[in-house]
């Protein structure tokens, strides 16, 4: 099971990795709608410290959604995902592999970016730890969860938008204990708790959705 | 016949079609009933309110609509479950019945909670933990209708939507759990719209009356949607 | 028995808007969806008798 994982670890990074435009458009997606927001309330300082956290986790949450529609689109119409159905490896290590390379290349550069859009929101420097470490804990999450919609929604018409109205509602505790990290310590209380959450989240999500993601896999190209 | 059989009997569609008409006629009927005996508790019966005037009377069908929604996804999950596992058509077709039901009672919730609020709180919308935890099942119920609306197999929307629902149910407690967190965190003062007037006996006679009509009211709804579903498809 | 008079009972203490902005919405919500459901009803019938 490893080396299947391994393997399409592996080949997903280098497809991937093959067509930089994709990943590049979706990073700078996240940039872009950070950026929207200050032209829409104002540019006054206070107010953009304010709401810098819920800014950015919105917009790594939207990118990390958009990401997210191509990530069973491709093999599903050459033929590779049937084969990975009826593969000896079991299909939620399948899934569970291509939620890992999903958020290598969609969600962790987030993580790296989040900074830079904090400096543009004078996030106070002390904070940048913890939205790095609550972006790093619950973008996987997002993948996870966001790839079983990918899954159900497969090669349906309108599938994108349809994906998000499917995922953003399972999306709002993550978006609520990481935007909430953040405003805790920017609070000077401590995170902990919020970041705890984070991770049980993870791994939950960890834990289950393989199993779902294969579910809606047999389901959608039976 | 025994008992286990007499079960499986009614899970052929063909053989529950004329049972679920039946019982749809004696619940719409008994729906009526209850609604009557509700609404006469909570205009003639129930006093007005020292606080909140006669604006609380909204409470009658804002916690029973709110019941309902929340009763009825479970339900829904439920029954897409059953499907899922045991491969019944019925089991899906019931909850793919009873999803639009549910969704209009989310709306009657959402839509009397900022009626009942405006008054009371001052606002028609607060991000109330219950409000807002209420607004995201909206959206789960409205997700579940669309995505096997875009699904022209039957069998894979069946399948699908049971998937979401039985995510989606996991999710609810966390979802709540989440919100209720963050409302209290970033509403410091007690607005909240979980804190009706003290519940004097005809009040709770009122919201059950009118839950209990909600609920029978439903069950038709979801029995004459099936029968819809039954006719549509075979 | 609350109400003095149907005027009282229609204005509802100052607060007839909501009350009856409630009420009124959630019977039409509901006759909506009754009127849905004959409509599918009377469809599916003529569609597969």
């Amino acid at each position: 099971m490893i080396s299947a994982i391994r393997c399409v670890l592996r080949r997903d990074l280098l497809l991937a990795l093959r067509r930089p435009s994709d990943v590049a458009t979706a990073l700078l997606f996240f940039v872009i709608v950070a950026s929207l927001f200050p032209l829409g309330v104002g540019a006054e300082p206070n107010q953009l410290r304010a709401i810098a956290p819920g800014v950015i986790w919105v917009s790594a949450l939207l990118s990390s959604m958009l990401s997210l529609a191509r990530l069973f689109a491709a093999d599903h119409a050459d033929g590779t995902l049937e084969q990975q159905l009826l593969g000896a490896a079991p299909l939620g290590a399948v899934a569970a592999a291509k939620v890992l390379a999903h958020w290598l290349v969609a969600g962790l550069p987030l993580v790296a970016i989040a900074p830079v859009i904090a400096l543009q929101y004078d996030l106070p420097a002390p904070l940048y730890g913890t939205l790095a470490l609550s972006l790093l804990l619950g973008t996987p999450v997002l993948s996870f969860i966001g790839a079983i919609g990918a899954a159900l929604t497969l090669g349906l018409r309108g599938g994108g938008v349809l994906l998000a109205l499917l995922v953003l509602p399972l999306y709002v505790p993550v978006l609520i204990f990481g935007a909430g990290s953040v405003d805790m310590a920017a609070a000077g209380l401590s995170a902990l708790g919020q970041l705890q959450v984070l991770a049980a989240l993870l791994v939950v999500s960890a834990a289950f959705a393989p199993w779902a993601i294969a579910a809606a896999l047999r389901i959608s190209t039976e | 016949m025994s008992s286990s059989v007499k079960w499986y009997w009614f899970a052929s569609p063909q053989t529950f079609y004329p049972l679920a008409g039946r019982i749809a006629l004696a619940c719409a009927v008994g729906a009526a009933a209850l609604a009557a005996a509700g609404l006469y508790v909570s205009f003639f019966v129930a006093p007005t309110d020292a606080q909140q005037g006669d604006a609380y009377r909204i409470i009658f069908i804002h916690v029973a609509a709110a019941w309902m929604s929340m009763f009825l996804y479970v339900v829904m999950a439920f029954w897409a479950a059953i499907g899922l596992a045991f491969n019944t058509r019925l089991s899906a077709m019931m909850a793919s019945a009873i999803a639009p039901t549910g969704a209009m009672f989310t709306f009657v919730a959402l839509w009397t909670g900022a009626l009942w609020g405006r008054p009371t709180w001052g606002a028609y919308w607060v991000w109330d933990a219950r409000l807002t935890s209420e607004l995201i099942l909206l959206f789960l119920y409205l997700g579940f209708m669309a995505l096997q609306a875009a699904i022209d197999d039957r069998r894979r929307a069946d399948r699908a939507g049971a998937l979401l629902a039985i995510v989606g149910v996991v999710n609810v407690p966390i979802i709540y759990y989440s919100v209720q967190w963050w409302n209290t965190l970033h509403q410091g003062a007690s607005v909240s719209l979980t804190r009706a007037p003290s519940m004097a006996t005809t009040m709770l006679t009122g919201m059950l009356l009118m839950a209990l009509a909600f609920w029978l009211y439903s069950i038709a709804a979801a029995l004459v949607r099936v029968r819809c579903i039954i006719r549509e498809r075979e | 028995m609350n109400w003095g008079s149907w005027a009282e009972f229609w204005a509802m203490g100052g607060y007839g808007f909501y009350v009856w902005g409630s009420y009124g919405v959630t019977a039409a919500a509901i006759a909506a969806e009754v009127w849905a459901l004959a409509r599918r009803t009377r469809r599916s019938r003529e569609a597969a008798p």
